[in-house]
């Protein structure tokens, strides 16, 4: 029977006189076919000369050409050196100390370079301070290879020689000699003994030499309370593993606090050794990385943490101070006080509040508990901007009091609050010079850019810490025409000596003292005179003495008064930090970086201000998940003081403190940038007086954001057994079977372990070398560097923004991040465990609704998720040809050139981490991020495949390291010793949370590793053996 | 007839007058060379000392830096003796005193040695204090005059160098002289033939001619027989599907490629002729996943002093004249060498313009297979020749084997591990071998036939 059912295709059809209705009848297409386009032009149609004939003989041949060519083999030319460098032998990989100093980040680490090539960065474990690469770190050896890098000296923006700029700048240093006008360097954060003492002969050369450093990211608070208080311009060292309680106020020491650093000591402490583990409170507005990893997390306004810090000063001397916090966070000071009064030296208070007061408090209470975490004597050197400093400059410069500004490591048109006022000043500048390795805001508006190098490029040295010296060594001859900074100087200064001979002299004079410098040059780093630790050791000892110091109490009584009086100033409180992935915005170029999602709200390719969920209802904003699954999110307009951003695309964070919001800096660069980077907006301008903090007024403006997220569902749901946490307490206490439950399936009606039943006979897997990886939920931080270390090693392919939007991005490691949707993780099981029936106060429908949504100030935790290998693998069984399969090492391999992109063992596995490449990813200008252009595929790994569209590929748990291992082991003719085995991932967690090896080496860490009985695999009722595994997350919830 | 044949004689017998010609010749240049040989053994027989002797010192200790007649690292020496006493008035002892300690002179300001260091780049002259007086005056008695070949086997060179040129002038002649008599004898055929036909005629024999078959042709019948065009077009098929897939199995497989490379090296005159070790040049064969091609300062070791191709003492054999590669040939390939390296002969040093050699790849593995020389090489201790055949014996280089992936894993099933003295393998070849009930593991027993092992 015919329907009678009318399909409307638009509201306007109930008009039948309307015009739409007419054209949707008469048209086959809805939008207009562009024909006349192609064949409108009748002139030029008929005066072409290729017929319709002779169109088909073309396509003819052509096919035809192509299948011959096909047949037959290319022809490779080989070009051997013709000189073979000594070191060098093709295929073998050579490591080199390094150090990265980019003002920013500054960490010893190892570059890995194949023939020449540096391919990767790694830690360098010889190192006692900043022995760890980040994120961003691990990302920076793509940056070398920035397909947009100047690739020679500019004058207004046309190509000169460096003769000519080295002329013409040595004529105008010269003529300002006379003209009393000064000479001003305006430098990033060098921490360099060579470079201090190389300006400094450059100001005795040309006498009225102002040497300004900047940090585009300010630490000037906490280096003008240091310097108060101990005399000299640096930031006290803290080392967590020694605190047994760690409270911190805003301070996001796990990610860039103070120059970042501070995440593998803190682990270490995180780890539950003999039934004991730090505990971690945090206050905080933003949800950190850091808070995410506490015990217990107070969120606060930067207004109310500081009346906190206030508080708690107040409380450890016995004392009661003004000032309102919310009865929560009281209650938690209480506590603190209790459990830091147990044992004063154990514990460290820290802060990131960008508050002179708050900081000498904090300094303060430090020395008074005589915390053996806290280290003032050797401090870190790593932070030096002067925001006084930079102020005078602006205001010389506009002024015309400045004659010649030389830039170096900066982008101050970007990253100034107040870059207009500098960008008037330039223009009364007569010559203005910047160092640069890009193109950005900067460059544009002054007379010459200096193309400079790479940090793999160049010299260099830094003294991070007080004693710790490390050493800058090329890996790479410079790619272009550039020159760094200190060479241009010591050319400036008609000196023909090398920046290598100038770094060699100053260290044998001033550093070295006995040692020898090759031996420093070869390690990478190098510790002075008597050891820091010991220093600091003593230094305990004195303080402990007299506990009760309020020292200088003056100063400091008057600090706390004014941090309990303080007040937010109206409006919002707008917390500006920098993310894990993006820094200050240095390497805003760099696709593996821009593809790194953030931990916490896991979307790339973006920043975002950051709204609670209280205040976004207020407000107006909403997040909603459009019908491909990609996150939408409103936008936001933020007023900081009369400046406006507008545009800012809008999270809701669980966590936020209601009254705050967040915003990451370092994004928004569109200067000198490929059109796919150009991504976010600019914090910077909100960044007024070099304030962390600031007053804002929030409004809702038009339109919708499109996210590109990595994850989509925030909450566990419940789901207990995915990741197993429990209490220090319970797991001192109880057995094991109690907190890590095997889980039970029924077997002939009668329910016993998952382990024991089984589809499948198994192997003998105990010959030979058997692998497998340890994750340890506790010491992990989310931090990301085996994310980016993954990527480096395995050539995994950026996809861009709009791929990672429809879920097709390609890391082979993830991080997940899984909020709480109750207060904690336990309470999400019992209330799933709890379900009654479908409906009613414990139905389960309503009940799972909720379970979706994370609570206002949830728990956190982080997983990393790669293949797990599993022996008893899912993807193995349905795949058509054979193209994974599982070798005797426990690895399950991916043949690629097997594969034929069914994707079956991609719907058939359980823990979702194969991933398909839906395109050509290299030599492809659709995506044009790296591996479309010769200089950026030059980072790719000679011994890994580079996969083809319409394959499988995942974690192969580096088979071309173990390969290699074993190879250099047989070649040695000896047995393999513990530790030698390694993943990229294993090797880049400085924290210890992933482990790999043997298990077949009964005595390696691993196989002690595998008996612990914090042991679980994931999904273990599944059944599928994986030889990944987890160990349960232990929180120290012990209040006092 | 006979005038053909007579034709025939007469090339032959002019063939012949030139070969006799050519072989006088040449004859009369080599006793000319006797004679000069001759001449200079007897101003060589003044000086004490033993010229055979000499040589074989000279070519111990001197050649690495001094040839007769050429300048290298250090000077010329032909007749260095008496050019000293003419040029300088330096004698004998002074030579002893120099070959002996030439540092010492040099810094005791002897003038003539210091001229000489300063002349040749400041290069020190190694020291010799093991070679005794007697051993220097052979060495001078060497230069003075370096002793002929031995006359017998100049004069057999000689003749096997007519030889070879007499036999291919008959080679020639002789194909020709085949060709005429095969020409001769189908004529000859004919002729009788046509004979015998002309005499049946003549004798009345009727000719049988053949019987014009009123019946189908056999292709016609062929075509009719259904039964058989079904059969015949299923062979025709099926060899057809045979031939095809046969061909495109050889799609990508190189067996047999053998390039032209930009400078013609002889893997022959290397490895073959002159021995040297393949992992002399290939030296990272041993340690890392490439074999490597030798950069052009390996080659410089040698070619430093190897300057031109002597080639064997027999001189270029008939195949190699044949192809072209006399000594000539071969000196203008090492010409080519310094142009690339940047060598500058005249001056014994490099010039620093440097042209790279783009060598044609031979051996091709897909990007997407993993190959590791070192393993083979090192660990397994196979030699080259197993995979890459008999690489001493080509001229030009060829991929011997097919390297494909069916080559790789027959090779994995009949290989037995090479385990011995290899700490590595101790506890896993035991527990295996038990396993598997064997005494020596295969590499697939070992895992070597696992998908992961070459592809990631």
């Amino acid at each position: 029977m015919a329907s009678n059912k009318k399909y409307w295709k638009s509201e306007a059809e109930l008009n039948p006189n309307d015009s739409i209705v007419e054209t949707l009848r008469q048209n086959e297409f809805v939008q207009e076919i562009p024909v006349d386009e192609f064949l409108g032009d009748k002139e030029q149609l008929s005066s072409t000369n290729t017929n319709r004939r002779d169109f088909l003989k073309y396509v003819g041949f052509s096919t035809a050409a192509a299948a011959m060519a096909a047949c037959e083999g290319p022809v490779n030319k080989s070009i051997p050196y013709v000189i073979q460098p000594d070191n060098i032998v093709p295929g073998v990989a050579n490591y080199y100390a390094t150090t990265i100093a980019n003002g920013f980040d500054f960490a010893s680490i190892l570059v890995k370079t194949r023939e020449g090539r540096p391919i990767k960065i790694e830690n360098n474990t010889d190192a006692k301070v900043n022995g760890a690469a980040n994120a961003r770190v691990q990302g920076s050896v793509l940056s070398l290879y920035d397909s947009t890098r100047l690739q020679g000296p500019l004058k207004d923006g046309e190509p000169v020689e460096w003769t000519t700029l080295d002329s013409d700048v040595k004529a105008k240093l010269n003529g300002l000699k006379a003209s009393g006008k000064q000479i001003a360097l305006l430098t990033q954060t060098y921490a360099s003994p060579s470079t201090t003492k190389l300006i400094s002969e450059f100001k005795e050369m040309y006498g009225e030499v102002n040497h300004v450093t900047y940090d585009a990211i300010s630490e000037e608070a906490a280096l003008s309370a240091f310097e108060a208080k101990y005399g000299e311009r640096a930031l006290a060292d803290y080392n967590f593993e020694k605190a047994d309680v760690i409270v911190s106020f805003g301070a996001d020491f796990l990610a860039d606090w103070q120059g970042g650093g501070y995440d593998s000591g803190y682990s270490k402490g995180r780890v539950p050794k003999n039934g004991k583990m730090s505990r971690h409170v945090q206050f905080e507005a933003n949800m950190s990385l850091t808070g995410a990893n506490a015990d217990k997390r107070i969120p606060l306004t930067p207004m109310q943490q500081k009346v906190a810090l206030a508080q708690l000063y107040a409380k450890l001397n016995g004392a009661t101070t003004s000032g309102e916090i919310p009865d929560y966070a009281q209650r938690a000071l209480e506590n603190i006080t209790e459990e830091i009064g147990k044992n004063k030296s154990a514990a460290v208070v820290v802060t990131g509040l960008q508050d002179e007061n708050a900081q000498a408090v904090v300094l303060a209470i430090n020395e008074m508990l005589g915390s053996k975490a806290f280290n003032a004597t050797a401090p870190k050197y790593v932070r030096q901007g002067n925001v006084k400093n930079v102020n005078n400059l602006i205001a010389d410069m506009k002024a015309g009091r400045v004659g010649a500004l030389i830039m170096d490591g900066v982008n101050p048109v970007f990253t100034l609050p107040n870059a207009a006022d500098f960008a008037e000043g330039i223009d009364k500048v007569d010559l203005s010079v910047a160092f640069s390795t890009n193109w950005n805001e900067t460059t544009e508006i002054i007379n010459y850019t200096a193309a400079s190098n790479h940090y793999l490029e160049s010299w260099g040295d830094t003294q991070i810490k007080k004693g710790n010296y490390s050493l800058t060594q090329p890996t790479i001859q410079e790619l272009f025409d550039t020159r760094q900074f200190q060479t241009a100087l010591l050319a400036w200064m008609e000196s023909d000596k090398s920046y290598f001979d100038y770094i060699k002299e100053t260290w044998e004079t001033d550093v070295l003292g006995e040692s020898d410098w090759n031996q420093a040059l070869h390690d990478g780093v190098f510790v002075s005179g008597s050891s820091p630790e010991e220093e600091m050791g003593s230094m305990v000892e004195t303080t402990l003495g007299n506990e009760e110091i309020t020292a200088d109490s003056v100063d400091i009584a008057s600090a706390v008064q004014s941090l309990a009086n303080a007040t937010s100033g109206g409006g919002m409180e707008l917390t500006l930090y920098s993310k894990v992935g993006m820094g200050d915005g240095q390497q805003a170029g760099n696709p593996w970086l821009q593809e790194f999602p953030d931990p916490i709200t896991r979307v790339s390719w973006d920043n975002y201000v950051t709204v609670s969920k209280a205040d976004a209802e207020n407000l107006g904003f909403i997040n909603e998940n459009a019908a491909n699954g990609g996150l939408d999110g409103s936008h936001a307009k933020l007023t900081v003081n009369g400046v406006t951003v507008d545009n800012v695309p809008v999270i809701i964070q669980p966590g936020q403190a209601p009254g705050s919001v967040g915003m990451a800096l370092g994004y928004g660069r569109r200067v000198g940038m490929k059109p796919e980077m150009q991504t976010g907006v600019n914090a910077y301008p909100l960044y007024q007086g070099y304030n962390n903090v600031q007053s804002v007024t929030l409004e809702k403006s038009t339109g919708m954001h499109e996210f590109a997220c990595m994850q989509l569902h925030n909450t566990l749901m419940g789901r207990g057994d995915i990741i197993k946490e429990t209490t220090l307490e319970i797991f001192n206490t109880k057995d094991h079977a109690e907190w890590n439950e095997v889980p039970v399936v029924s077997l002939n009606h009668q329910e016993v372990p998952a382990t024991t039943v089984d589809l499948w006979d198994s192997f003998d897997r105990s010959i030979g070398h058997h692998f497998n990886m340890s994750i340890d939920l506790n010491a992990c931080t989310g931090c990301g560097a085996c994310v980016v270390a993954c990527v480096a090693e395995n050539n995994v392919p950026v996809v861009g923004k709009e791929e990672v939007r429809r879920s097709r991005d390609m890391h082979w490691l993830r991080i997940d991040r899984y909020y709480s949707s109750e207060d904690t993780f336990e309470e999400d099981n019992i209330k799933k465990d709890e379900f009654d029936g479908l409906s009613g106060d414990k139905g389960s429908l309503a009940g799972f609704g909720e379970l979706e949504h994370p609570a206002t100030n949830p728990q956190v935790a982080f997983q990393p998720v790669m293949c797990q290998h599993c022996n008893h693998a899912p993807c193995e069984t349905v795949c058509p040809v054979a193209a994974t399969s599982h070798g005797r090492q426990g690895q399950n391999q991916m043949a690629y050139n097997r594969c034929v992109g069914t994707r079956y063992c991609a719907n058939n596995c359980p823990y979702k981490v194969r991933r398909f490449n839906w395109f050509l990813y290299n030599n492809n200008d659709e995506f044009d991020y790296h591996m479309n252009n010769d200089l950026g595929k030059m980072v790719v790994n000679p011994d890994v495949n580079v996969r083809s569209r319409g394959v499988i590929e995942k974690c192969s748990m580096c088979i071309q390291k173990t390969q290699k291992t074993i190879l250099d082991a047989k070649r040695d003719g000896r047995e393999i010793k513990d530790g030698e085995f390694q993943t990229a991932c294993s090797m880049a967690c400085s924290n210890g949370a992933i482990v790999f090896g043997d298990i077949n080496d009964e005595k390696s860490k691993i196989a002690e590793l595998k008996e612990s009985d914090r042991m679980y695999h994931l999904l273990e009722h599944v059944g599928t053996k994986p030889n990944v595994f987890y160990h349960v997350k232990v929180r120290n919830n012990n209040e006092a | 007839m006979k005038k053909v044949i007579y034709r025939n004689q007469i090339s032959k017998v002019l063939g012949i007058s030139l070969v006799v010609l050519l072989l006088f010749s040449i004859s009369v240049f080599a006793q000319d060379e006797v004679a000069t040989v001759a001449v200079q053994e007897e101003t060589a027989a003044d000086s004490s000392g033993d010229p055979v002797k000499g040589k074989t010192l000279f070519n111990q200790n001197c050649a690495a830096c001094h040839a007769l007649n050429r300048k290298m690292t250090g000077p010329a020496l032909a007749n260095v003796e008496s050019r000293l006493s003419e040029e300088e008035g330096l004698d004998r002892e002074w030579l002893y005193a120099w070959i002996k300690n030439s540092s010492g002179m040099i810094k005791d300001g002897d003038v003539y040695a210091n001229k000489i260091y300063n002349e040749y780049n400041q290069a020190l002259m190694t020291a010799f204090p093991t070679l005794s007086n007697t051993d220097i005056d052979d060495i001078l008695a060497y230069t003075a005059a370096p002793p002929p070949a031995p006359v017998a086997a100049a004069e057999a060179l000689i003749a096997e160098g007519d030889g070879g040129k007499s036999s291919g002038i008959s080679n020639e002649l002789i194909l020709g002289a085949l060709l005429i008599v095969f020409a001769l004898l189908i004529m000859m055929l004919v002729l009788v033939q046509r004979t015998l036909k002309r005499i049946a005629i003549a004798n009345g024999v009727e000719l049988e001619r053949e019987k014009a078959e009123k019946g189908l042709p056999i292709w016609k019948a062929f075509a009719q027989n259904q039964f058989l065009v079904l059969v015949f077009s299923i062979f025709l098929l099926l060899a057809a599907a045979y031939f095809a897939y046969g061909w495109m199995m050889q799609i990508g497989i190189d067996q047999g490629y053998a390039p032209i490379q930009p400078i013609h090296y002889s893997h022959k005159v290397h490895a073959g002729d002159n021995k040297i070790e393949c992992k002399y040049c290939h030296s990272s064969a041993r340690v890392s996943k490439h074999s490597g091609i030798p950069s052009l300062n390996v080659c410089m070791n040698c070619h430093k002093s190897i300057y031109e191709y002597q080639g064997n003492p027999e001189g270029p054999s008939q195949e190699d004249l044949a192809n072209g590669y006399t000594n000539e040939f071969y000196t203008g390939e090492i010409k080519k060498l310094y142009k690339a390296v940047g060598w500058d002969e005249e001056n014994q040093k490099y010039t620093g313009e440097t042209q790279p050699v783009e060598w044609v790849r031979v051996h091709n593995l897909p990007d997407f297979a993993y190959f590791n020389h070192s393993q083979h090489v090192s660990v397994a201790g196979i030699e080259c020749q197993t995979c890459h055949g008999p690489v001493e014996e080509m001229e030009i280089l060829s991929q011997y084997s097919p390297l494909t992936m069916g080559w790789c894993i027959n090779c994995h099933r009949e290989t037995n591990v090479n385990v011995e003295d290899n700490e590595y393998y101790t506890k896993i070849h035991e527990e295996l071998s038990k396993k598997y009930g064997v005494n020596q593991l295969t590499v697939a027993q070992m895992g070597g036939l696992e998908c992961g092992k070459c592809h990631y």
